[in-house]
């Protein structure tokens, strides 16, 4: 064979291959929809299961739980029309709208939300987020297989009747309602068939917007839901979810008008943006800080500890390094909460524990600890996980210790998994750490430095932590409630077992025209009032 | 004949060790599948571990995997729920592969006219322009190179898409963003090829015969000139059809690359494992095929010798 | 073939001579040294690869700054008298950390480049040498290589080994060698069977002889563009494997990661992308002028 044929053979495979593979796998973009960069290709559409963000954006269009989460965080009625709960806490009872219907016609009835429920605590299920359900009475005694389900306190009475028993008193149990693990499915459709969560034929919802494609790792198209009980509040026509998890390509295709809103952008553009008014920084309940490892020397010092905490410069490293509006942490809970008093925010009832960029103290704590001027003080590790951001945290933090106080700290970097494991087994010293609330209340915080609980990857052990930790919870008053969680919190800042460093915030990419869209402080995005101003 | 039958053997033993090296590599780094943020209560670990067999033994894992294989079942994902591992390649690796068809495309059909002309005009004006630019298609690496074509042709000039994957003005950037570092590569093999070839005596005698440039350069040098070439295309054919992470990731595009990559991230097994077995086997084909074709370009290369020496 | 006059015409005799046989007196490698220093774009390569490594030895000693030095109300200013490369986002200077970097990133282009030369040549030369059997094997064992995802091997590097160079360099030579170990072995497939090799081994050479002498020394054009692609290739390796973890701790920091970080600003801050991005395609022009130039005087069959 000559070479010049080969080279020829080539030649035509490639010019057809092109041609016609370009046919083949390109998508055509429907216009006029409003386009939101939703981050990565959901992992299920199945509200039972899912436990990312990406999901929950996803499902919050197609799904409607009993109650939403209103503009200021507050649960407000959806499905349910109105309920009553038992003086003691324990009992709810709900009442369905009439006029609620799932995609396909049906009405949604007090059936679809026991069965939904009862299934994502069923063991075979095997859902990650069974244990948001835990609330239920014998939810976690079905899930871990110990009873089965009729004994789960929850009970369709009727066609639009639930009946709902907790295990505890649980004050914030209507926002709770609201989380997509909540969401009702529609009976016919789950119980026969286990691929329904994959396909936009069977994926029926009865949310806002109904799924009309989704290719995958790519987009999800979306129209109205025609039955959809409150549809005259729907304006938008069209929604498309844009699936990337690159913020370099969210920004490109924002700037070149490919999508209208999307949060994942780098923050070294955080300026520009926000000069240019297109950047919304929305509040979001979370705590970016630094977990101490308070078993390993010399971090089991809480006063070595405290002096690190101190010698942090919040206030600078907002200014200058995140840049996204987010306010200095000086305790433990984010601001977005609210106290007994109902209106009263539990941040500003607690005030701070601790003095930003307080040097002295923090000098004379590691004195006191026995390392003046952090002499005697061994090479101290802290580990992040990959990121631009968190790095420049870390570097950041680094230096000012090394200034401050004297100390030097090493950083290393694990990709997400390895970094995972490293600090739920306790191999670290200083690990990065951030914590975002899965409901509206401080328990979401409090509850994850008990001693077994799976989250506390500070190994703090502390029997009088524990002790307040259940007090609040099954305390029924929800002023003393409140009152007990406010002294733990003080326990944890006496012990210094975190260096928080800033309250999060959601920077939203949107341009100005587009009104309506709702951002929960659980950071989940509704669309379904968001219209485009002319 | 017995070559060939020789070849397919070793080309099985080969995936099979490197199924068996990635099954184990990706047990032994630390966290699976259900590793996530917030740790998960005990029991509901145990539920989807008994749901995904990840509870079984590893030698039992391993061979259920061996034997599902060997079916053609790449299993389910753990990661996408209810989704198998063929339906993700299936959807994805068209993509992928059109792309890397069109940056293959004009690697090739850039790279070596390029390559021969630099040969030609040894040390002059084309020589130098020639190499400048591929010393920087070499040099700039494919993020930075469709980070700047997004900049120049999406955002300042507005002619293409910055991203996404519709239509065929979404495939123009990051097909060249592809393309330059090959393109580079193939016109310096080429040229080098192509200079040696040019000093040897046999092209000195034919030239001294009086053939034209043209017949000298077509018949004789660029034939043996190609070797490096031919060679260099086995594994970036398989590399560049299976995807690249960084460019889909990039212009967001629904490739087979970026799976693969987020699948070790994700440590979704039967996934890790599915494109694994998919890119070798690719790979080893393509090699067999470099193989062959050496003896196509140069039949004094004989593929099934050994015996002679 | 069908021969007609037309066929014949007349050429000009050769300029060159049409033997290749060794001048006799000076020895290879003087030869190539001599061819060397008439090539001037290969000489100020190398001058230039000299001046970058004294500059990245010496230069943080001048700049004033230290890599680690921050300053963040005066993050991310444009080049400036006092930051001539601009101060990076905590405010750091730009070119001591360039000149930092390049310690790091000339050090893994040296490497990859040393590991190409040995592993790479050596075991794509004797398998290509040896052919048959020997060929086979090694090669597939390449294509296992090939097979196994490279991000497995380096996780797992990271998690036993922790971060640091040395584990960078053991990370590279895992691998950095199968693409030159292809290349060696297919170009040795074709001139093992040329005259000149024929006749060495009649005159009862050994094949470590050959293989060196002979073979390699005439595949020398591939084995050097090959080289000179793996630098910049090991290069921005660095970056990917300073992201699993396994690079240079910050707030040390290698050309490519300074390049991958500055992409990431490119609309608002380009010069953070501009120097690093600048250092490196310079550093790649020279090793490839270099490399040209080693390529002509080393080839035996360029010599005049």
């Amino acid at each position: 064979m000559n070479w010049k044929n080969i080279l020829f053979s080539i030649f035509l495979i490639a010019i057809t291959g092109s041609l016609l593979t370009g046919c083949l796998t390109a998508q055509k973009s429907s216009k006029n929809a409003l386009r939101y960069s939703a981050g990565a290709e959901p992992q299920t559409l199945d509200p039972r299961k899912s436990t990312g963000l990406p999901e929950a954006n996803i499902e919050a269009q197609i799904f409607e739980g009993l109650t939403t989460i209103g503009p200021n965080g507050q649960p407000l009625p959806a499905v349910a029309e109105y309920w009553t709960i038992s003086a003691d806490g324990l009992h709810y009872k709900f009442f369905l709208r009439k006029n609620a219907r799932w995609s396909n016609g049906d009405p949604v009835i007090a059936k679809d939300f026991e069965y939904a429920w009862k299934s994502a605590l069923n063991p075979k299920l095997a859902s990650e987020y069974a244990y948001q359900l835990y609330y239920l009475k014998n939810g976690e005694a079905y899930n871990k297989g110990f009873t089965d389900e009729t004994q789960v306190g929850v009970n369709a009475l009727d066609a639009h009747t639930l009946e709902i028993d907790l295990e505890q008193p649980t004050a914030y149990f209507l926002s709770l309602l609201a989380f997509h693990t909540y969401y009702p499915v529609h009976l016919q459709t789950v119980q026969n068939n286990d691929l329904w969560a994959t396909e936009p034929k069977t994926l029926v919802g009865n949310g806002p917007f109904k799924i009309t494609n989704w290719i995958h790792n790519s987009k999800i198209e979306f129209s109205q839901n025609d039955f959809y009980w409150d549809i005259d509040k729907v304006k938008i026509k069209s929604l498309e979810f844009i699936l990337t998890e690159s913020s370099a390509a969210e920004l490109a295709m924002f700037e070149n008008k490919q999508i209208d809103v999307g949060e994942n952008i780098p923050v070294s553009e955080y300026p520009r943006l926000l000069d240019a008014g297109v950047l919304k920084i929305n509040p979001f309940l979370g705590t970016y800080f630094f977990c101490f490892n308070t078993t390993k020397p010399p971090l089991d010092n809480p006063k070595v500890r405290k002096a690190l905490s101190l010698a942090i410069n919040r206030e600078e490293l907002i200014q200058h390094v995140t840049k996204g509006g987010q306010k200095p942490a000086l305790a433990w809970v984010p601001y977005g909460l609210a106290d007994a008093a109902g209106t009263a925010d539990f941040r500003l009832v607690g005030g701070s524990y601790l003095q930003d960029n307080d040097i002295a103290t923090a000098r004379r704590l590691l004195a006191e600890a026995g390392y003046p001027e952090g002499q005697g003080l061994p090479v101290i590790a802290l580990l992040y996980n990959t990121n631009e951001m968190h790095k420049a945290i870390a570097e950041a933090v680094q230096e000012m210790w090394k200034k401050n106080l004297g100390i030097s700290v090493n950083l290393t970097n694990q990709e997400w998994k390895v970094f995972l494991n490293s600090r739920h087994k306790g191999d670290y010293q200083i690990a990065r750490h951030g914590w975002i609330g899965d409901y509206a209340d401080p328990m979401t915080f409090i509850d994850m430095f008990m001693s077994d609980s799976g989250n506390n990857d500070a190994q703090y052990k502390n029997p009088e932590y524990d002790r307040l930790v259940k007090a609040a919870k099954s305390a029924s008053d929800p002023r003393l409630r409140m009152q007990i969680m406010h002294a733990a919190e003080q326990l944890l800042f006496d012990d210094a077992v975190l260096a928080p460093v800033y309250f999060y915030t959601r920077p939203l990419l949107i341009r100005p025209s587009i009104k309506g869209v709702l951002h929960s402080v659980l950071g989940v995005i509704y669309f379904k009032e968001a219209y485009i101003e002319q | 004949m017995h070559f060939l039958i020789h070849r397919l053997a070793s080309m099985f033993l080969v995936l099979f060790v490197i199924i068996t090296a990635t099954f184990l590599l990706m047990h032994a780094i630390p966290g699976g599948p259900f590793t996530t943020e917030k740790n998960l209560p005990e029991a509901i670990q145990k539920n989807m571990e008994e749901r995904y067999h990840l509870n079984d033994p590893l030698w039992k894992q391993y061979a259920d995997y061996l034997a599902h294989v060997a079916s053609g079942d790449l299993g389910p994902s753990f990661k996408y729920e209810n989704r198998s591992v063929n339906d993700l390649i299936r959807e994805s690796f068209p993509v992928s592969a059109e792309l890397g068809v069109i940056a293959i495309f004009w690697a090739i059909c850039l790279g070596i006219p390029a390559g021969i002309i630099a040969a030609v005009y040894h040390n002059r004006w084309p020589d130098y322009i020639a190499m400048f630019l591929t010393t920087i298609g070499i040099s700039v690496p494919g993020f930075i190179l469709a980070a700047l074509l997004i900049f120049v042709f999406a955002l300042q000039l507005g002619w293409l898409p910055a991203a996404l994957w519709e239509g065929p003005s979404s495939t123009v950037l990051p097909a060249l963003a592809l393309t330059g570092l090959p393109t580079a590569f193939i016109a310096r093999l080429t040229r080098s090829g192509m200079l040696e070839v040019l000093n040897q005596d046999y092209i000195r005698t034919v030239r001294a015969k009086g053939l034209s440039q043209y017949t000298i350069l077509t018949r004789h040098a660029l034939k043996n000139a190609l070797i490096p070439v031919v060679t260099y295309l086995g594994p970036l054919i398989a590399g560049i059809l299976t995807g690249s992470f960084v460019i889909e990731t990039i212009f967001a595009i629904p490739g087979l690359g970026r799976h693969f990559v987020t699948s070790i991230y994700n440590r979704d097994y039967t996934v890790i494992l599915g494109i694994t077995i998919f890119y070798s086997a690719l790979l080893v084909t393509l090699n067999l095929l470099v193989d062959i074709v050496y003896a196509l370009l140069d039949p004094r290369i004989k593929l099934n010798e050994g015996k002679d020496d | 073939m069908h021969i007609t006059p037309s066929a014949f015409h007349r050429t000009p005799f050769p300029q060159e001579p049409l033997s290749t046989a060794s001048a006799t007196g000076t020895s290879y490698w003087q030869d190539a040294w001599r061819r060397l220093q008439n090539n001037k774009l290969a000489i100020a390569g190398l001058i230039f690869i000299l001046l970058i490594t004294l500059a990245a030895i010496a230069g943080p000693h001048f700049s004033g700054y230290s890599y680690a030095d921050q300053n963040l109300p005066e993050a991310n200013q444009p080049p400036s008298s006092m930051h001539w490369f601009g101060t990076d986002n905590l405010g750091r200077d730009l070119m001591t950390r360039v000149l930092y970097g390049a310690r790091i990133s000339l050090s893994i282009g040296i490497a990859a480049s040393l590991i190409n030369l040995t592993v790479g040549v050596l075991y794509g030369g004797i398998a290509g040498y040896a052919g048959g059997r020997i060929d086979n094997i090694m090669m597939r064992i390449v294509d296992i290589l090939y097979g196994i995802p490279l991000l497995l091997y380096v996780i797992l590097l990271m998690v036993v080994l922790g971060p640091g160079l040395l584990n960078i360099f053991l990370a590279l030579g895992l691998v950095y060698w199968l693409g030159m170990a292809r290349i060696v072995r297919g170009q040795i497939l074709t001139i093992k069977k040329q005259e000149y090799v024929l006749a060495a081994r009649l005159t009862g050479a050994s094949s470590a002889r050959i293989l060196l002498r002979h073979l390699i020394p005439n595949s020398i054009g591939p084995i050097l563009i090959t080289t000179t692609l793996a630098i910049p290739e090991a290069i921005f390796t660095e970056a990917f494997l300073s992201f699993i973890g396994l690079g240079v701790s910050a707030p040390m920091a290698s050309w490519g990661v300074l390049a991958s970080e500055g992409v990431v600003s490119l609309r608002s801050y380009p010069f953070q992308l501009l120097y690093p991005a600048l250092a490196i395609s310079i550093t790649m022009l020279s090793f490839n002028f270099l490399g040209d130039g080693l390529r002509d005087s080393l080839d035996p069959r360029m010599r005049k």
